[in-house]
């Protein structure tokens, strides 16, 4: 599974949307306070962690005794910049040449 | 998700990138000048890369055509550990306002994987600076003001991974 495959399959779910939802709104949190806000066993939020993480899409890091989720929207800016910028540019250059096209027939 | 006001952003902010390239190709495009001029923000970095040295970070010509200052970030490194570890204080200084939101932390980590890429992480402590926290996060992209960190490293590494330098607009 490629880098692209991972981001979209952790996407593809809306409890794992939901929980980077919660990491938006504050960040830096530990499992138990993420398992609050829903009805699922402990171990069925770690499994959605570790999907999360594994996508990149999660950093989990140690601060004192405590394990903190951190929302890492780097991958999400990835698949931005080398998908979404790229047709969105292909059509704005597509206006500038249409716009010069007709400057020039006028 | 939009409204700034819904956001806890008195807190750490984390990004992580994974780079096909070497910590110390990593650890030179953070740290050079002439690296640092080719994605994000574009402005020169200079590094005095031993504790309590200064960092300065320049405007991009691109900036000061649109009236920024010459100096944009000032800071003051604590910890250097070529090419693994670097952590320093980070005041925006560029306006009266940002350089009132005071000194952050800021922590790269570059670690090499058995697989031959890097893993770079990026841990700037915000705390107290919330517009600047807002910056980062990339809410002010929308008006010019560039995507914050997840921008600076998706630019970078495309830039190591390809050569491209995508940060340029």
């Amino acid at each position: 599974m490629t880098d692209d495959d991972r981001v979209f399959k952790a996407l593809a779910d809306p409890t794992r949307r939901h929980l980077l939802d919660q990491l938006f709104v504050r960040d830096g949190r530990t499992l138990t306070e993420l398992e609050s806000e829903l009805e699922m066993t402990r171990f069925g939020v770690m499994k959605h962690l570790k999907v999360l993480e594994d996508a990149g899409l999660v950093v989990a890091r140690r601060q004192g005794r405590e394990k903190l989720h951190f929302l890492n929207p780097v991958p999400i800016r990835l698949i931005h910049d080398r998908w979404i910028d790229k047709y969105t540019e292909r059509r704005v250059s597509a206006l500038v040449d249409l716009k010069s096209e007709l400057e020039e027939t006028a | 998700m939009s409204a700034a006001t819904d956001v806890d952003v008195t807190t750490t902010q984390v990004y992580r990138v994974y780079i096909k390239a070497t910590p110390q190709a990593i650890w030179d495009a953070i740290t050079q000048p002439e690296w640092t001029e080719r994605y994000g923000y574009g402005g020169r970095g200079e590094y005095e890369l031993r504790p309590g040295g200064t960092y300065i970070a320049y405007t991009s010509a691109a900036m000061r055509e649109q009236g920024a200052p010459d100096v944009a970030i000032r800071g003051e490194v604590l910890e250097a550990d070529p090419p693994r570890k670097l952590v320093q204080t980070w005041q925006m200084v560029m306006d009266a306002s940002m350089e009132a939101q005071g000194a952050t932390r800021l922590t790269y980590e570059i670690d090499e994987l058995p697989d031959g890429t890097s893993r770079l992480t990026v841990v700037h402590d915000l705390t107290g600076a919330p517009v600047l926290a807002g910056l980062m996060r990339g809410d002010m992209e929308g008006q010019g003001a560039g995507g914050g960190w997840s921008w600076v490293l998706s630019t970078l590494k495309t830039l190591l991974e390809t050569g491209e330098e995508l940060g340029r607009r």
